[in-house]
């Protein structure tokens, strides 16, 4: 096909009922504290990995909770598990078995049913 | 005879104003627009951060304003403020005219019209409806779609006319985040098959046990949060709401379906306050509210002598810091009378 230079681009759009919630599901269930975060970023703040790449796990987390899991997938491998998000976290979230949790989900699905 | 004193608006302020200046010996008028006392807490289900019954206040302002000797003269509203060198008269809408040697404002509150943010479709919409709307069907013990069915999913929107330009009000009204956190918890409670969405700017959580209700919601009752604010609802073919935020935490937009939008009304500076600011001359803030002589340690004072203000009249303010405000009313009522202090 002739090709013309023009794509169409993909929405940006959250869209929450479509979207698959089962990974956030899965954490919601084996580490209960993953449901009282309040987003205020210590964790991402703290972390080693995420000052020196793209790595938030305040962002991380909020993409599961939204059912956005591709790019997780991904990212929540680059953890190095120190735990000092765990530490840092004034909400008590345990933050490294939300990572544990999560690695274990992602392995349980394979990557075009997420 | 006694000094006398005339309270206008039977809510929680007034009721605690005039039983507390009974007490003292004198001479009360209790003054109501509605036919009877209590004010907004009549309406209210469940109150927060303790969830007591709200007819458990209303008890205690009962027992406050009974026995004691207060004129209550419910159903009429004051027409005409006059002052004398050291008195007031006042004469109300029934005809009647009251002297009085100090006055005590408690005119509340109302709570925002929600139809002004026509975005929202309240009134436009079958299941869009107001925080005093769910308070009534959580009384009725019922909460239904206009169809009479059972809702499942909800999404409660924040700062519905307060932090506002848009609507002329640029202050947060301050209770509507734990009222929000509150009936979240509420509807899970009733429904436990349901799902709630609080859709906020910020969670304001300023009050003693604010904090722990808000995390109650997340942590027991599964309540979720999304930091944005909803800029319109919509309604699909299904008659289902759709509602669009950008989830600022994700730095992406997003779409929901809904099955009742329930709107957090802030509050405003009553009609019946606002009239009466002007046949009295007392001075209003940017805000609409009575404008207290002082900010800090003149809260209860206005700019004219012997008037003072109890209560919700001035800002937003919770039931606590209502009857702590009106016993401040009390009190500079008292060293004014007595000392002359104004």
């Amino acid at each position: 096909m002739e090709k013309f230079g023009f794509t169409i681009s993909k929405g940006r759009q959250i869209d929450y009922d479509v979207n698959d919630r089962s990974v956030a599901e899965y954490i919601y269930k084996g580490e209960p504290s993953f449901r009282i975060c309040i987003e205020c970023g210590c964790c991402s703040a703290t972390c080693t990995t995420g000052n020196f790449t793209r790595f938030s796990l305040r962002e991380l987390q909020i993409l599961l909770k939204r059912g956005e899991n591709e790019m997780v997938r991904t990212q929540i491998k680059k953890c190095m598990l120190c735990g000092k998000c765990t530490l840092v976290c004034p909400r008590g979230v345990n933050t490294r078995n939300v990572i544990m949790l999560a690695r274990e989900a992602f392995q349980k699905t394979p990557t075009d049913a997420v | 005879m006694g000094k006398q004193i005339v309270v206008i608006g039977a809510g929680v302020a007034g009721m605690e104003a005039a039983g507390q200046l009974a007490k003292f010996g004198y001479e009360v008028s209790l003054i109501e627009k509605e036919k009877s006392s209590g004010g907004h807490i009549n309406n209210w289900y469940k109150l927060f951060p303790d969830r007591r019954n709200s007819s458990e206040v209303k008890e205690y302002l009962d027992s406050v304003i009974s026995g004691k000797g207060i004129k209550m003269i419910a159903g009429t509203t004051i027409e005409k403020v006059t002052r004398g060198k050291n008195h007031f008269l006042l004469d109300t809408a029934g005809g009647e005219q009251l002297t009085a040697d100090a006055v005590v404002i408690a005119t509340g509150f109302d709570l925002f019209k929600s139809s002004r943010k026509e975005e929202y479709g309240y009134g436009i919409y079958d299941n869009v409806i107001t925080s005093a709307d769910l308070e009534d069907m959580f009384r009725k013990g019922s909460i239904k779609k206009a169809d009479g069915s059972t809702p499942g999913k909800f999404g409660l929107v924040h700062c519905v006319g307060s932090r506002d330009e848009k609507v002329g009000n640029l202050y947060c009204s301050k209770l509507c985040c734990v009222t929000a956190v509150k009936q979240a918890i509420e509807i899970r409670e009733h429904l436990s098959d349901s799902k709630v969405f609080c859709f906020y700017m910020d969670m304001r959580m300023g009050g003693a046990y604010y904090e722990e209700l808000y995390r109650e919601a997340q942590e027991v009752w599964g309540v979720n949060f999304i930091r944005g604010k909803v800029s319109e609802a919509s309604e699909s073919i299904n008659k289902k709401l759709i509602v669009k935020v950008e989830d600022t935490l994700a730095g992406r937009p997003l779409k929901m379906e809904l099955d009742m939008l329930v709107l957090m009304a802030g509050m405003e500076m009553s009609e019946g306050g606002k009239q009466i600011s002007q046949m009295a001359g007392l001075n209003t803030g940017e805000n609409r509210f009575f404008l207290p002589a002082d900010h800090h340690f003149g809260s209860n004072k206005s700019n004219i002598k012997g008037i003072f203000y109890a209560g919700t009249c001035t800002a937003p303010m919770n039931i606590t810091e209502t009857i702590s405000h009106a016993r401040g009313a009390v009190s500079d009522v008292i060293d004014y009378l007595n000392n002359g202090v104004s």
